[in-house]
């Protein structure tokens, strides 16, 4: 990782596209602008971070901007991880796709729009992937309920038969 | 002991039925010994064995079943497992995983149904051919198992399942107990006319019919 | 053909005959006769669906493969048949009851699934693991990195036609599943190891039945290279099949044996060691051409390298506890429960409520049999995470088998899923 005064260094380095740098546990995250986000990974894979290891989705429930992506970002070389973060609101939950730069993101966004609903502008295929496709709603979203089967004790075993009359 | 070789020994004995049951033996009837009543029944008994149809098929379905190979999630290791050679599934004469449900009878459903497998293990249900079984292996089919949640469905809403294997997953010791129990369930023949609820009897013949 | 076809409406014809008998084949001649043998595209393309249900597909993958003949031009992975929605089902349980919900992801794996969450929270709690702990972790998770790879191995030698393979690897994962037996109680999904450390002591003859199986491991593993590499078809499937570019898998984001054996010898136990792997010698086996072959024999080398590093565990396995003494974050011995009131209450609230994690994300990553495991949790200051995700390996390395597979053919793209070692559990979470 690099250390909190790299972060910063890096930070000053990605501009106004940098809202926030986080040093926690070790571990350095830059909260970027949604509509820059392509550039400031390109800054980032110039500085040496090269391999993109995670793209995943947060849901950061009740605190808008409400839906958050995450890009897990490692150089190999110096062997150095930075954490890219970006949030958008339910609203507008567009961001744009980093497939073209980073082939690995395809499926991982497609997924985060499957489970968050986020919708990856320039995606060449974004469909559900885990879902089935004419599902409705997005599971992982803190406000979905959690379903699943009642569990049926015996003791309301005759409540329950009669509602299913 | 002494094998004869003239022409005569050789010929085939065609021996009265008559003379077997009255007490004669292979060697030459002795048509003196005669026997009646519970005398003769136990006499019957002890020499031929009689069954009916029905009892001889549900035995020999009994006895080898088709499991068709249908793994899923983490139970399926245990069903390799179980066909492996420290528990053997083969002893029992099931080691026969088939590919295509047109040629099992049994399905193992090994692991967690989620709600996009389940009209496919359904379609697969309805091809197999009749007389067909259903074991649900593992916690997450029979019931929600681990994860009650939005996307497992619990195999019983869609699918008559004969026998439930709890576990997480379960051992292949328990997968064989449930193996077992099947085949006994089997071999009593039982009527399966419950599977009506769920309207899955008969096979599916083609794509066109479903 | 028929000599003299009867005419379409008698009454002789049955339906079968009838329709067969009416179709009009002089359009699909004329296709075939004109074929243009320089661009390719005017030729017929067949799209098959491979699975979900199939015996070659590991585990549920279905696969839409465009064919020309019988050579693959695209492929679509469609997953999503085994989801169990294990993220969302984390999110309601405390911190340590996800632990057995995390370790059902990638279900060859499980030590993996659960070190990885493991050492996420110890990183968000800022917990000690004492190095008797760390080391029985170690020797856990080589255990497990084994028999994974006997199952693969024994799955795609099935998959190729060797089928007694499959049975050899069954026999030396019942000595593993007898280890884990041993130390936890159960053969698969062990909750062995906890938030501070691991659950349990091994229990006596543990270290015993474990160097039988250290000495009996490297000659099984040296019969199976001999079959193997002696069986013409398998070398023959494998050698040149399929090769991708270490350049275009670090595009792809692939890790682990596939990265390692197009060459590039990353490998997050030596990189960025965790949970003590710094104090063991051991060598990553890295491969030259990227092929089938050498992703194969790179996993097989593995399993030496891992019989290695258990050994050098097991003699320098140092005396202390077995997890951390914090009791705010592991459960207090149950002889204390006796005489003391705190950990009474320590058990009390962990049981209960759970320990409760301060705020904030961290993406803790370790090397799994088939790459790189991540873990994301991040926490909201209650006794639930807010949010855990799996990176899993094989979610990322699926994407790259349409490009290893475009323009060879089918039996090649078979032996290709099958080196790849998909495991749908953690691709489909």
């Amino acid at each position: 990782m690099p250390d909190a005064t790299g972060l910063e260094l890096l930070a000053r380095e990605l501009g106004d596209a940098a809202l926030e740098t986080v040093y926690y546990r070790n571990r350095a995250t830059v909260v970027v602008d949604p509509a820059q986000i392509r550039g400031v990974l390109r800054t980032l894979r110039a500085r040496g971070y090269a391999f993109l290891a995670s793209v995943h989705g947060v849901d950061h429930y009740p605190e808008e901007p409400r839906l958050g992506v995450v890009y897990e970002l490692l150089d190999m070389s110096r062997v150095d991880r930075i954490t890219v973060k970006l949030r958008v609101p339910t609203d507008a939950p567009t961001v744009e796709s980093v497939t073209e730069d980073w082939p690995t993101a395809d499926h991982q966004e497609r997924e985060i729009y499957d489970m968050f609903g986020v919708v990856f502008e320039g995606h060449p295929d974004l469909r559900r992937i885990l879902m089935p496709e004419d599902y409705e709603g997005h599971p992982q979203r803190r406000d979905f309920p959690i379903g699943g089967e009642p569990v049926i004790f015996t003791r309301d075993e005759a409540k329950w038969l009669e509602a299913r009359e | 002991m002494e094998i004869k070789r003239e022409p005569a020994a050789l010929r085939v004995q065609s021996l009265n039925a008559r003379q077997l049951l009255r007490g004669g033996d292979l060697e030459g009837a002795n048509q003196s010994a005669h026997l009646e009543d519970t005398e003769l029944e136990r006499y019957v008994e002890e020499r031929v064995l009689t069954t009916t149809l029905d009892k001889t098929v549900a035995w020999a379905r009994s006895n080898s079943f088709f499991p068709l190979g249908f793994g899923l999630a983490c139970c399926a290791m245990e069903q390799f497992h179980a066909a492996g050679p420290r528990m053997d599934i083969a002893r029992f004469g099931f080691e026969v995983f088939r590919a295509s449900p047109r040629q099992a009878d049994l399905i193992i459903i090994a692991g967690r149904v989620s709600i996009k497998m389940a009209p496919i293990i359904r379609r697969l249900y309805d091809q197999m051919l009749e007389p067909k079984w259903a074991i649900s292996m593992g916690a997450c089919c029979s019931s929600m198992g681990v994860f009650n949640n939005y996307a497992l469905v619990p195999a019983d809403k869609f699918l008559p399942i004969d026998v439930h294997v709890p576990g997480c997953p379960p051992r292949p010791e328990a997968l064989m107990h449930g193996v077992l129990k099947l085949r006994k369930l089997v071999q009593n023949d039982p009527d399966m006319g419950w599977r009506e609820r769920y309207d899955a009897v008969g096979t599916e013949e083609s794509p066109l019919d479903a | 053909m028929s000599p003299a076809p009867t005419p379409v409406d008698s009454p002789a014809l049955s339906d079968y005959r009838r329709r067969e008998q009416s179709i009009d084949l002089a359009p699909v001649g004329e296709q075939l006769v004109g074929l243009d043998h320089e661009n390719e595209t005017t030729e017929e393309l067949l799209t098959l669906n491979f699975g979900p249900h199939h015996p070659a597909t590991h585990g549920v993958l279905r696969l839409l493969v465009t064919l020309q003949g019988e050579v693959v031009r695209d492929l679509k992975p469609i997953i999503g048949y085994v989801h169990t929605g294990i993220e969302k089902t984390a999110e309601d349980k405390a911190y340590w009851k996800a632990i057995p919900i995390v370790e059902r992801m990638d279900y060859l794996a499980y030590y993996f699934n659960a070190m990885a969450y493991v050492g996420a929270v110890e990183a968000l709690v800022e917990v000690e693991v004492p190095t008797r702990a760390q080391y029985l972790r170690v020797i856990h998770l080589e255990l497990n990195r084994i028999a994974s790879h006997l199952i693969w191995l024994g799955t795609s030698a099935l998959d190729l036609g060797a089928s007694s393979i499959f049975l050899y690897c069954l026999r030396e994962r019942e000595l593993i599943l007898d280890l884990f037996e041993m130390s936890s109680g159960a053969r698969m999904h062990t909750r062995y190891f906890q938030v501070g450390g691991v659950i349990e002591d091994i229990p006596a003859g543990f270290a015993r039945k474990l160097r039988e199986f250290l000495k009996v491991m490297p000659e099984r593993a040296d019969e199976y290279g001999a079959i193997l590499n002696a069986n013409e078809i398998v070398l023959q499937r494998l050698r040149g099949t399929c090769p991708l570019d270490a350049e275009t898998l670090l595009g792809l984001g692939v890790t682990g044996p596939l990265l390692r054996a197009a060459g590039n010898p990353w490998d997050l136990r030596k990189a960025a060691p965790y949970s003590s792997y710094e104090h063991f010698e051991f060598k990553i086996p890295v491969g030259t051409v990227g092929d089938n072959y050498d992703r194969f024999a790179v996993r097989l080398a593995e399993i030496y390298e891992s019989v290695k590093i258990i050994e050098q565990a097991l003699e320098g396995l140092p005396e202390g506890p077995h997890i951390t003494e914090d009791r705010k974050v592991a459960l207090p011995p149950r002889h204390e429960l006796a005489t003391s009131m705190e950990a009474l209450i320590h058990h009390f609230k962990l049981v209960t409520e759970g320990f409760r994690v301060p705020p904030g994300e961290v993406y803790h990553p370790i090397e799994s049999p088939r790459g790189e495991l991540g873990c994301y949790v991040r926490s909201d200051g209650s006794s639930k995470p807010a949010r855990v995700h799996m990176r899993d390996p094989s979610f990322v390395n699926l994407q790259a088998l349409a490009p290893m597979c475009r323009g060879n053919y089918i039996a090649d793209m078979i032996a290709t899923t099958a080196m790849l070692d998909p495991i749908l559990g953690g691709i489909d979470r």
